[in-house]
C-alpha cells in the first residue's frame, strides 16, 4: 500500500500546513475580537457569538480535510467533470430553492446554517480546467482550446451573476493567472490590465482628457519609434489601438452610468472618491480606513479596538475582518499577515511548478490564483485601494462555506502534492 | 519558455504585496489624520455638571436661591414596550397626541439614543410615577436641578440662571462654556459665577455607532471630578429683608440697610418686585418679555442702578465737610435772611436745629461760606477753588464713583466737578457760587443711588468711617474667603468730634424735627429725611427719601429708603425706614398701625407704555386694599391701571411667611 494514502504522511508540505493553520489560528481570534464585546466579556468558545461558530467551521474542515487526504488521488482526477457538473447543478437549484440573504439569491438554509454554493464552484471549476488543460496537445494560444477554456469558466459565472453574487463572479477572473502560465498569449492578460487602467482612469477624468492622453501617448510612441519601423502597417496597427482604447473609455462610461445598478456604480465610483456615498458605502471605505489608520504602528492590542468593536465598521467579522487586524496589531500584525499570506502564495507556485503532472500544477496555479484574487481585492478595499466588493479574506474571514471551500481548495493540492512526493520517493 | 513565466506571476504576486504594504504604512504610520478620526468617532466627553453653589442669608441657615432636584425623563424608543398606552398617558398626565408627537420626534432622533420624554420633572411627580416606570421600558430618568427661591426675595440682586447666550460664547476668554450651559445672569449669580459653579467634571466614554455608551475609557484615567460650587452666606436678613418688601408693595423705590460695623448689606429692596421664580428655567422665556416690557421696569435694580438727587439728606455732608473745613461750628447761628431759598421753618437755628427741621437757608449760607473760604478775591475764581476742595471732601463718601458693591452694574451717580461746570458754562470761571448753590441742598446736578445713601448712613453711625458695603459675607461659612476689599476701613477724613453735632440734629429730626410726626418711640433712630426734587421736572410729586441709623449711640443698622412720587421725605420714607430698624433692633414689629398703614400705601404712579413718568398723577390711598388686613404679598407686580390690565403673574402668589403684622 503507498505511503501516500495515509493522511498523516511526512509527504504533505509541513510549510504549506504550517502558513495554513498561522492563517487559521490569527482569523479565528480577530473574529473573536470583532465580535468581542467589552461589557459581557464574551468567550471564545461561546456557540452563540461568530466566534464560537468559527471554532465549529474549523473543526469541521478539519473533518473534511482528512477525507480529503483519506481519499485516493485518483479521485479528484477522475471525477472533476462530475463535481464540475454536480456544482452546476447546486448553482441552478440556489436559484430556485435558494433563500433569499441581503438581496442575493445564493444561500441554502440547512437548519440554522447557511451554505453558499458560489464559494464552492470556484475549486469545482479549478478541477475542471485542470482536467480540460490535463489533456495531451491542449494548446491555450489556440483558439479552439481557449474557447473551451472559457466556456467551462463562463458557464459559473453567469449562474452566479444570476443569483447577483457579483463578487463572487469577479473571481473567476483569477483563472488567468493560470491560464497565462499554461500558455495564453501574454497580450491578453495585458490588455485586459489595460482596460483596467482605463476603466480607472475613465471614472477619475473626464472623457475629453483621456482622449488628449492617448493621442499624446501614441504620439509619443510614434516619435520614439526607430524609423525603419515606422510603416503604414505599424502606423495603422498603432491607430487601432488609439481607437481601442478610445472605445474602452467610452464603453466604461456608458457601462458605469447607464448599465449598473446604482448601489454598483457607488461601490465602483466610491474607489476613486468616497465622498460619492458618504454614508453607504463611502461611508464603509472612510470607516476601514479610520479603524487601520487609528492602529498606527504596533496596534491598540487585542480586544482593544474602539473602532471595530462599536460597530463603526461593518461586516467586521466578514469581509472587513482586517480591519480589526489593523486596528488592534498595527501596521507591524498587517505586515505579517500579507507576508503569510504572500509566503502561502510563493510556496503553492514554487510546488505547483514541481509536479509532475499538469493536471496537480494547473490546480496549483488556480489555487493561487484564487487566494490571491481575494487576497488582492479584500485588502484593498479596506485600504480604499479596491471598490468594495463582498469577497472574504481566505482563512480569516467569518463564514462556513468560505473556511471550508478554502479548505478543501488548498488540501486537494497539498494531497496532489503528498502523491508526487511519495512517487518521487518511491 | 512558459515555465518563466511563474518569475512574473510570483513577481505580480510581491508587486501588489509591496504596494498595499505601502499603502498600510502610510495609512497607519505616516497619516495620524485617521488616528484622530478614531477618537472622535469612538470616544465621547462626557460633561459631568457640578451642583451649583446655594445662597444662604447671614444666619447660613436660610436659603436665598436653593438647587432643587428635578427629573428629566429620557425614552429609548428601541427599547419601548407600552402594552396600554392609554394608560401610559394617564399616568403621565398628558394627551394621546402630544404622547405621540413627543414619540415621534425621539424616533426621528434616534432608535437607539435616549431623548428627552419629559423635562423637569418635580420630586413630587416623579414619586408617583416611579414605581409604575418599572413596568414601561425604556424609559429612564435623569436627575438635574433646578434654582429655587425658599425666601421668594430679592429677584434682582439674586440674578438668575439661565442658558450661556451666543454672545457670552463668543467672547469667553477660556472656552469654558459650551452651547447650553446654564451660568448666572445679573446680581449675584453673576458676580460670583465662579465661586458658584464649582468645576466641571469631565469622563471619556466609548461609545459604538450608535452612540449607545460602552464603558468608560482607559478605565477612567482621564477623567476628571466635578468639584461643586461653593455656597454663598450673605449678610441678608431674610425676616427684615420680607418684611420691608411688604412695606414697599404699591411703591416704586428702593430700600437698602447696612451693618454699619462690617459694611453688610442686611436688607435691598428693589420695588417692584416679582418672585425670583419666575425667571427660573422653566418659566423663564414666559416671564422675562412680560418683566421687560412692564412699565415700572421690575428688572432694573433700584438700590445699586438708580440715580436720585438725594435732596436735604445731602445737608448731612455739608455740615461734616463745613465744620472739618472750619467755616461751621456747631454754635453757627444763620437766618433766613439773604438766601433765596424757601424754608418752612422759622429760621435762626444753631446746626443741631438746621439738620433737625431740614433748614434751606442755613444750608445756603454754610455751603457759600465753604466755596468762598479762600484767598482768592474774584468770585468767579473763587467759587472754582472752593468748588474743587468741596469735591475731594465728597468723594470721600463715596459719592460720584462706584462704591465697589459686589454686584455687577454698579451706576456711578454725579458729583460735578470744575471741568463738569465750566463745560457746562462754556469756559472756566464764567460760573460762580450762585449758578451752583443748589448743591448745598442735595439738588442740582448731584445724583446718587440708594446704596450710596446707605453708605452715608453708616459712615455717620460709624463717626468716621466706613467699610465697602457689600451682599457676601462668606464662602461656605460666614467670613471664609471674603475678599480684602470687604474688611477695610474707608475713613472719610472727618474728625469724630464733628459727627456728634449733626447725629444730634439726626436725632432731633426724629424727636421734635422733620420727622416727628413718624417718630416711633421703641427705637432711638437718627435721621435726616429728603425730598428729592422731581415735580420740578414735569411730574406732580417730589420723590420721597430717608437716610438714618439705629440705635443712636451703639449703631446697629444703617438705613436709606427712596419711594418715588411719594412727596416729602417725611411722608412715607421715614416711617419704612424707621419700621425696618425697629423690626430689625427688636426682632419684631412693635408699631403694627403704622406698618399696616404703610404697607397699604399705595404711590404708584399710573403708568402709560413707555412714558409712565412724564404724566402727573393724583395721590390716592386704596382703600380696597386696606379692607382686607391680610398680610400682604410681595410677589406681585402692579399692573398699571391705564393700561388694559393683564395679569402679569400667571403661577400661584407665595404669602410672605413672616413679613406683615401677623407675628411675633
Amino acid at each position: 500500500m503507498p505511503r501516500s494514502n495515509d493522511p498523516f504522511s511526512q509527504d504533505i508540505d509541513l510549510l504549506t500546513l504550517v502558513l495554513y493553520l498561522g492563517c487559521i489560528t490569527m482569523g479565528w481570534l480577530n473574529v473573536y475580537a470583532a465580535v468581542y464585546s467589552p461589557e459581557d466579556h464574551t468567550s471564545l468558545f461561546d456557540f452563540s457569538t461568530n466566534a464560537g461558530k468559527q471554532m465549529m467551521w474549523i473543526g469541521t474542515s478539519a473533518i473534511l480535510i482528512i477525507c480529503i487526504m483519506v481519499v485516493n488521488h485518483k479521485f479528484f482526477d477522475s471525477f472533476a467533470y462530475l463535481i464540475y457538473g454536480f456544482m452546476i447543478l447546486l448553482l441552478l437549484l440556489v436559484l430556485v430553492a435558494g433563500a433569499n440573504v441581503k438581496g442575493s439569491r445564493s444561500w441554502f438554509k440547512i437548519g440554522s446554517f447557511l451554505l453558499q454554493p458560489a464559494e464552492f464552484s470556484k475549486l469545482a471549476t479549478a478541477l475542471a480546467l485542470a482536467k480540460y488543460i490535463d489533456q495531451p496537445g491542449i494548446n491555450l494560444s489556440k483558439g479552439k482550446d481557449l474557447l473551451y477554456v472559457c466556456g467551462i469558466i463562463a458557464l459559473p459565472c453567469v449562474l452566479i451573476l444570476a443569483s447577483n453574487e457579483t463578487g463572487s463572479m469577479l473571481v473567476f477572473a483569477s483563472f488567468v493567472i493560470m491560464l497565462y502560465r499554461e500558455g495564453l498569449p501574454g497580450w491578453i492578460p495585458a490588455v485586459g490590465i489595460s482596460v483596467v487602467v482605463l476603466f480607472v482612469l475613465a471614472l477619475m477624468f473626464p472623457l475629453l482628457y483621456i482622449f488628449i492622453g492617448v493621442v499624446v501617448l501614441l504620439g509619443l510612441i510614434v516619435l520614439l519609434m526607430p524609423r525603419y519601423n515606422r510603416n503604414i502597417s505599424n502606423l495603422i496597427s498603432l491607430g487601432l489601438v488609439g481607437v481601442g482604447m478610445m472605445v474602452v473609455v467610452v464603453g466604461v462610461d456608458f457601462f458605469v452610468n447607464n448599465v449598473l445598478q446604482k448601489h454598483q456604480r457607488n461601490r465602483i465610483k466610491v474607489l476613486v472618491d468616497p465622498t460619492v456615498d458618504p454614508l453607504g458605502v463611502g461611508w464603509n471605505v472612510t470607516q476601514a480606513k479610520i479603524a487601520i489608520g487609528s492602529g498606527r504602528l504596533h496596534g491598540k492590542g487585542f480586544l482593544e479596538g474602539t473602532q471595530t468593536k462599536f460597530d463603526f465598521v461593518p461586516e467586521q467579522s466578514t469581509d472587513f475582518i482586517f480591519c480589526t487586524i489593523g486596528e488592534e496589531h498595527g501596521f507591524i500584525g498587517s505586515a505579517v499577515v500579507i507576508v503569510l499570506f504572500l509566503g502561502l502564495l510563493a510556496r503553492i507556485i514554487v510546488l505547483a511548478e514541481k509536479q509532475r503532472s499538469r493536471f496537480a500544477r494547473v490546480y496549483g496555479y488556480c489555487v493561487a490564483g484564487v487566494i490571491f484574487f481575494h487576497l488582492m481585492v479584500n485588502v484593498g478595499m479596506t485600504i480604499g485601494l479596491m471598490p468594495v466588493i463582498g469577497i472574504p479574506l481566505p482563512f480569516f474571514s467569518y463564514g462556513g462555506s468560505s473556511l471550508w471551500s478554502f479548505s478543501i481548495l488548498l488540501f486537494i493540492f497539498i494531497k496532489l502534492d503528498a502523491r508526487r512526493n511519495a512517487l518521487a520517493r518511491w | 519558455m512558459l515555465e518563466n513565466r511563474k518569475y512574473v506571476v510570483i513577481g505580480f504576486f510581491c508587486l501588489i504585496g509591496v504596494l498595499y504594504l505601502a499603502r498600510l504604512f502610510y495609512l497607519q504610520v505616516l497619516d495620524d489624520n485617521y488616528s484622530l478620526g478614531a477618537s472622535k468617532n469612538s470616544i465621547k466627553r462626557v460633561i459631568e455638571v457640578p451642583y451649583r453653589g446655594q445662597i444662604y442669608d447671614r444666619t447660613g441657615t436660610k436659603l436665598l436661591v436653593d438647587n432643587t432636584p428635578v427629573y428629566d425623563l429620557y425614552v429609548t424608543p428601541k427599547q419601548v414596550r407600552i402594552s396600554d398606552t392609554a394608560a401610559f398617558c394617564r399616568l403621565m398626565n398628558i394627551a394621546r397626541p402630544d404622547f405621540d408627537s413627543i414619540m415621534g420626534l425621539a424616533v426621528n432622533y434616534s432608535k437607539v439614543k435616549p431623548s428627552l420624554f419629559m423635562r423637569r420633572l418635580s420630586k413630587e411627580d416623579f414619586a408617583r410615577i416611579q414605581d409604575a416606570l418599572v413596568d414601561y421600558r425604556g424609559f429612564s430618568p435623569k436627575i438635574s436641578s433646578m434654582r429655587t427661591y425658599p425666601s421668594h426675595t430679592m429677584a434682582t440682586t439674586l440674578g438668575y440662571v439661565s442658558e450661556v447666550s451666543r454672545k457670552q460664547l463668543d467672547e469667553q476668554e477660556y472656552p469654558y462654556y459650551r452651547q447650553g450651559d446654564y451660568i448666572g445672569h445679573g446680581g449675584l449669580e453673576q458676580q460670583y459665577e465662579l465661586e458658584l459653579r464649582g468645576r466641571r467634571g469631565v469622563k471619556f466614554m466609548m461609545q459604538n455607532v450608535h452612540g449607545v455608551n460602552k464603558g468608560s475609557w482607559k478605565d477612567g484615567a482621564y477623567d476628571t471630578v466635578a468639584v461643586a460650587g461653593q455656597n454663598l452666606i450673605t449678610g441678608i436678613d431674610v425676616d427684615i429683608q420680607q418684611f420691608a418688601d411688604s412695606l414697599m408693595q404699591h411703591k416704586v423705590g428702593a430700600v437698602i440697610a447696612i451693618d454699619p460695623a462690617t459694611g453688610e448689606i442686611l436688607a435691598s429692596v428693589s420695588a417692584p418686585t416679582f418672585d425670583p421664580e419666575m425667571l427660573s428655567t422653566n418659566s423663564f422665556s414666559k416671564s422675562y418679555m412680560s418683566l421687560l416690557r412692564n412699565p415700572y421696569r421690575p428688572l432694573f435694580n433700584r438700590p445699586i442702578m438708580a440715580s436720585y438727587r438725594p435732596g436735604s439728606t445731602f445737608k448731612l455732608i455739608q455740615a461734616l465737610l463745613a465744620q472739618q473745613d472750619g467755616t461751621l461750628s456747631p454754635h453757627t447761628v444763620y437766618g433766613h435772611a439773604g438766601s433765596p431759598m424757601r424754608c418752612h421753618c422759622r429760621g435762626g437755628q444753631d446746626l443741631r436745629g438746621a439738620i433737625g427741621n431740614s433748614c434751606n437757608p442755613y444750608f445756603y449760607q454754610v455751603f457759600r461760606r465753604m466755596i468762598y473760604n479762600n484767598a482768592e478775591r474774584n468770585t468767579f475764581k473763587a467759587s472754582a477753588i472752593g468748588l474743587a476742595k468741596w469735591h475731594e471732601g465728597v468723594e470721600k463718601f463715596g459719592i460720584g464713583q462706584r462704591l465697589g458693591v459686589d454686584l455687577p452694574s454698579e451706576r456711578l451717580g454725579n458729583l460735578p466737578d470744575v471741568p463738569y461746570y465750566d463745560k457746562m458754562y462754556g469756559g472756566a470761571n464764567r460760573w460762580k457760587f450762585s449758578y451752583v448753590s443748589s448743591l448745598s441742598i442735595g439738588e442740582g446736578e448731584l445724583l446718587v443711588s440708594p446704596l450710596k445713601l446707605a453708605n452715608l448712613a453708616a459712615a455717620i453711625a460709624n463717626r468716621g468711617w466706613f467699610i465697602t458695603p457689600h451682599y457676601v459675607r462668606g464662602f461656605g461659612r460666614a467670613g471664609a474667603g471674603l475678599p480684602a476689599e470687604y474688611t477695610q476701613r474707608h475713613e472719610t477724613g472727618i474728625d469724630r468730634a464733628y459727627f456728634l453735632p449733626v447725629i444730634d440734629g439726626m436725632r432731633r429730626t426724629m424727636v421734635n424735627g422733620s420727622a416727628r410726626s413718624v417718630n416711633l418711640p421703641t427705637i432711638d433712630l437718627c435721621g435726616k429725611t429728603g425730598t428729592s426734587q422731581n415735580a420740578k421736572f414735569g411730574h406732580r410729586y417730589d420723590h420721597s427719601v430717608f437716610v438714618g441709623f439705629a440705635p443712636m449711640n451703639d449703631p446697629k443698622i444703617a438705613i436709606a429708603v427712596f419711594v418715588e412720587n411719594a412727596g416729602w421725605g417725611s411722608d412715607v420714607a421715614a416711617p419704612i425706614a424707621a419700621l425696618i430698624a425697629e423690626r430689625y433692633i427688636h426682632k419684631r414689629t412693635i408699631s403694627k398701625h403704622v406698618a399696616t398703614r404703610m404697607m397699604n400705601a399705595y404711590y404708584l404712579p399710573p403708568a402709560e407704555s413707555g412714558s409712565m413718568y412724564r404724566k402727573p398723577a393724583p395721590r390716592r390711598s386704596r382703600t380696597d386694599s386696606t379692607r382686607t388686613g391680610q398680610p400682604r404679598r410681595t410677589d406681585s407686580i402692579p399692573t398699571p391701571k391705564a393700561l388694559a390690565p393683564k395679569p402679569l403673574m400667571t403661577n400661584q402668589p407665595r404669602p410672605v411667611q413672616s413679613a406683615g403684622l401677623a407675628g411675633n
